[in-house]
C-alpha cells in the first residue's frame, strides 16, 4: 500500500506512517483499523473515528478541523499566520524545497506544518498549537519552531494554559538542516521558562508523533495525553528493525506501549479530549 | 605513525607516508638517506595540504568517523590532568556511550560529559559505536545538575551518529530523555561549553548540546539526520549518502556561516587521526580560552544569553509584521 504522492516518504526517521494519512477523495473510505469500507461522511460526523462497532480507529484530522473539534465554536484567534519558510540550504531532492513548500501549501491550505493561537475550551482561555502531519510529514523547521516558541512565550506572559496537539512523522525537517534541529533547542528553552513560571502544558500526541518532535516539546507536557493506537517514538520502527534485526514486539511504539512504559499519562479517545483537557485545567489552574 | 585505517582519498598520502616510514626504519649511520627523507617530508606536507583543503562534505564525514580519530577517552588522557569518573544515572544502568565525571584542566575544575565510541571492536560494540541509550543521557543530566550545585563549569564532548534506535531505548523513553535534557540544559545555572569532536548526530547530539559556547573541530559534522538516513528517504538508497552530505550543509564551515556555532577549532594538517597530540594541544588551548570567557559572563546574564543564543536561530519570512 505505497502512496504515490511525492511527499509521502519525507520522514526523518524512515517511519512509514502506520495508517494512510488523510481522508481520500470520494464518498467511501477504507478503514485501516477494521478493514471495512465506510461512508466518509459518517467518519467525519464522528470526528474522524471509525463508526464500525468496536473499531475505534482514529483517522487523520487536519489542523483546522482539529481546532473546531477541540475549541469552543469560533473562539480561536490565529496568531502569526504570515510566517513562511525560506530556503537557507538551497535544498532540493526530487524538487526544490520552495516548490515543495508551495505544493504542500496548496494541498493542505496551511502556510506550514503548524498553526498557533488563542482560544477557549469550554470557556477556559488557553494557548493552542497544532502540528499537521499532512504538511511535509508535520516536520518542524524554522517556521514551526518560531510559531511554537512565540506561542509558548505568550502563554508564559499571559499566564495561560498551553495545549499542543502533535502530529508529526517527520520530526525535525531535514530540508532546513541544522536550523531545524536547533528549533528543538529553541522550543524547549521556551518551555523551560514556561515550566518555571508554573504554566500548565498539556501535550496531546496523535498519530504519528516521532523523531525530533517527540524528542522535544511533545514529550514535555505536565500531562501527556495520547489518542488510541497512535505511533509515538524516537526512531522510526523500520530504523529500529534494521538496527536490532529482530521482530519488534506487538504494539511497539503505540500509545498503549508508551502508557505501559510510563511516558504517557492517559489514552483518550478523540471525542473525550475536550472533557479531559478541561478537567486537567481545572485541577491545575486557578 | 600512519593511521591503520585508510580512507579512499588518502591513498596518495599513504604511499608517501609508507615510504617515509620505510626510510626512517632503515639504519642509516652515514645519513645517506637524509636528503630523500627531507624531500619526502616536504612532498607529503604539500600533498596533505592539497588533499585536505578540498575535502567534500562526504569525505569530511569519513574523517569525522575515522576509527583512529581521538575519542573522549583519548582527550581525557591528552587534554585533562585528572579525571574522576562518576558512573551512575540513578535510574537504570551505566551506559558506556557516555562518560561523565570531575576533570581538571591545569588548575581549573570542570564537570566532563563526553560521548564515547571506543577504539577496538569490543568497546565499539559495548557503546554501540557511541550511540547512547536513555540512561546515558540521564547520566549526563544528573552530572549537569550536580555541576550546577557545586558551581563547576560543564564541558560536553559530542561524538555520536545518533541516539541508539533500539527496542530497550524506546521502552525506556529515548524521546522523553532527550527532550528533558534539552529543556533542562537551557536552565542549568553554570557555564556550559559544547564541542563536537567527531559526529554530531541529530537529537542524540543536541541532548548534550545546549550551552553558552558551541564549537566544532574542523573535520566534523553536525546534522539533523545522518547522510545515509537522508539518502534513504530522499533517493530511496543509502548509497547516495555523498549527495545527501552535500545537500545537508553540515560541515563546521556551514554551521559557522549559519551562526549555529561560535567557532571552529582547527585540526593539524592531515586531520586529527594522524596526530592525536597536536589535536589535543589545539583543543586544550581553545578550551582554556573558552573557559576563561564563559566563566567571565556575569552570573545574572548567563541564562538570558543562552536563551537568546538559541532563540534567534531560524530562517523565515514574515510579511506584514
Ligand atoms: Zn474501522
Amino acid at each position: 500500500m505505497k502512496s504515490a504522492t511525492p511527499t509521502e516518504p519525507v520522514n526523518e526517521n524512515g517511519a512509514e506512517p502506520r495508517k494512510k494519512r488523510g481522508v481520500p477523495e470520494g464518498l467511501w473510505i477504507r478503514c485501516d483499523g477494521c478493514g471495512a469500507t465506510i461512508y466518509k461522511k459518517m467518519v467525519e460526523e464522528r470526528m474522524g473515528i471509525c463508526p464500525e462497532p468496536g473499531c475505534n480507529h482514529h483517522f487523520y484530522v487536519p489542523a483546522r478541523r482539529r481546532i473546531e473539534q477541540l475549541l469552543d465554536t469560533d473562539s480561536f484567534e490565529e496568531w502569526y499566520p504570515n510566517i513562511t519558510s525560506r530556503d537557507p540550504l538551497g535544498f532540493a531532492d526530487r524538487k526544490p524545497y520552495p516548490a515543495r513548500v508551495k505544493d504542500e501549501q496548496a494541498k493542505t491550505g496551511l502556510t506550514d506544518a503548524c498553526i498557533v493561537g488563542r482560544g477557549y475550551l469550554r470557556g477556559r482561555p488557553l494557548i493552542c498549537g497544532i502540528t499537521d502531519s499532512a504538511f511535509i510529514m508535520g516536520s518542524m523547521g524554522s517556521v514551526v519552531g518560531e510559531k511554537l516558541t512565540r506561542a509558548i512565550e505568550e502563554a508564559t506572559r499571559l499566564h495561560l494554559p498551553l495545549v499542543i496537539v502533535s502530529g508529526s512523522g517527520g520530526g525535525a525537517r531535514m530540508h532546513e538542516g541544522i536550523l531545524s534541529l536547533m528549533q528543538m533547542g529553541k522550543v524547549c528553552a521556551a518551555l523551560a521558562r514556561y515550566h518555571e513560571s508554573k504554566g500548565l502544558f498539556v501535550s496531546v500526541l496523535t498519530n504519528p508523533t516521532m523523531g525530533g518532535v517527540a524528542a522535544s516539546f511533545a514529550s514535555l507536557g505536565d500531562v501527556v495525553i495520547a489518542e488510541p493506537k497512535a505511533l509515538v517514538g524516537f526512531a522510526g520502527p523500520r530504523v529500529v528493525q534494521a538496527t536490532v534485526k529482530q521482530e519488534l514486539p506487538e504494539g511497539f511504539q503505540t500509545s498503549e506501549f508508551l502508557l505501559a512504559h510510563g511516558f504517557v499519562d492517559r489514552i483518550v479517545a478523540r471525542q473525550d479530549l475536550r472533557t479531559e483537557i478541561a478537567r486537567v485545567i481545572d485541577y491545575c489552574v486557578r | 605513525m600512519p593511521p591503520q585505517y585508510r580512507l579512499p582519498f588518502e591513498k596518495p598520502l599513504v604511499v608517501l607516508e609508507d615510504r617515509l616510514a620505510e626510510f626512517e626504519r632503515v639504519p642509516d649511520p652515514d645519513f645517506s638517506l637524509r636528503d630523500q627523507i627531507r624531500t619526502t617530508r616536504l612532498e607529503l606536507k604539500k600533498l596533505r595540504r592539497e588533499v585536505f583543503e578540498k575535502l567534500d562534505p562526504w569525505e569530511i564525514v569519513q574523517v569525522a568517523r575515522h576509527p583512529d580519530r581521538p575519542h573522549s577517552s583519548d582527550y581525557l588522557e591528552l587534554v585533562f590532568d585528572e579525571f574522576v569518573e562518576l558512573h551512575g544515572d540513578r535510574s537504570f544502568g551505566d551506559d558506556p556511550a557516555v562518560i561523565t565525571g570531575f576533570a581538571k584542566l591545569e588548575e581549573r575544575r570542570v564537570m566532563f560529559i563526553g560521548q564515547q565510541k571506543g577504539h577496538n571492536l569490543k568497546d565499539r560494540e559495548k557503546t554501540q559505536n557511541g550511540s547512547p541509550h536513555p540512561e546515558g543521557y540521564r547520566k549526563a543530566l544528573v552530572r549537569m545538575q550536580m555541576a550546577e550545585k557545586f558551581k563547576l563549569p560543564i564541558v560536553c564532548f559530542i561524538d555520536t551518529q545518533g541516539a541508539y534506535p533500539g527496542i530497550g531505548a524506546e521502552e525506556r523513553g529515548q524521546a522523553y530523555q532527550i527532550a528533558l535534557n534539552i529543556r533542562e540544559m537551557s536552565q542549568v545555572d553554570t557555564p556550559i561549553i559544547c564541542i563536537v569532536i567527531g559526529e554530531g548526530g541529530s537529537g542524540g547530539a543536541l541532548a548534550i548540546g545546549i550551552g553558552d559556547h558551541i564549537a566544532m573541530l574542523q573535520y566534523t559534522y553536525y546534522s539533523v539526520i545522518s547522510p545515509e538516513g537522508c539518502a534513504g528517504i530522499l533517493w530511496k538508497d543509502r548509497k547516495y549518502a555523498d549527495k545527501a552530505a552535500r545537500a545537508l550543509k553540515f560541515t563546521s564551515a556551514d554551521l559557522l556561516r549559519f551562526g549555529v556555532i561560535d567557532e571552529i577549532i582547527p585540526e593539524p594538517l592531515g586531520a586529527a587521526h594522524r596526530d592525536h597530540r597536536s589535536t589535543a594541544m589545539y583543543l586544550k588551548g581553545a578550551l582554556q580560552r573558552i573557559l576563561k570567557d564563559v566563566t567571565a559572563i556575569p552570573k545574572a546574564e548567563l541564562l538570558n544569553r543562552r536563551y537568546e543564543k538559541f532563540r534567534r536561530i531560524g530562517v523565515f519570512e514574515e510579511v506584514g509584521a
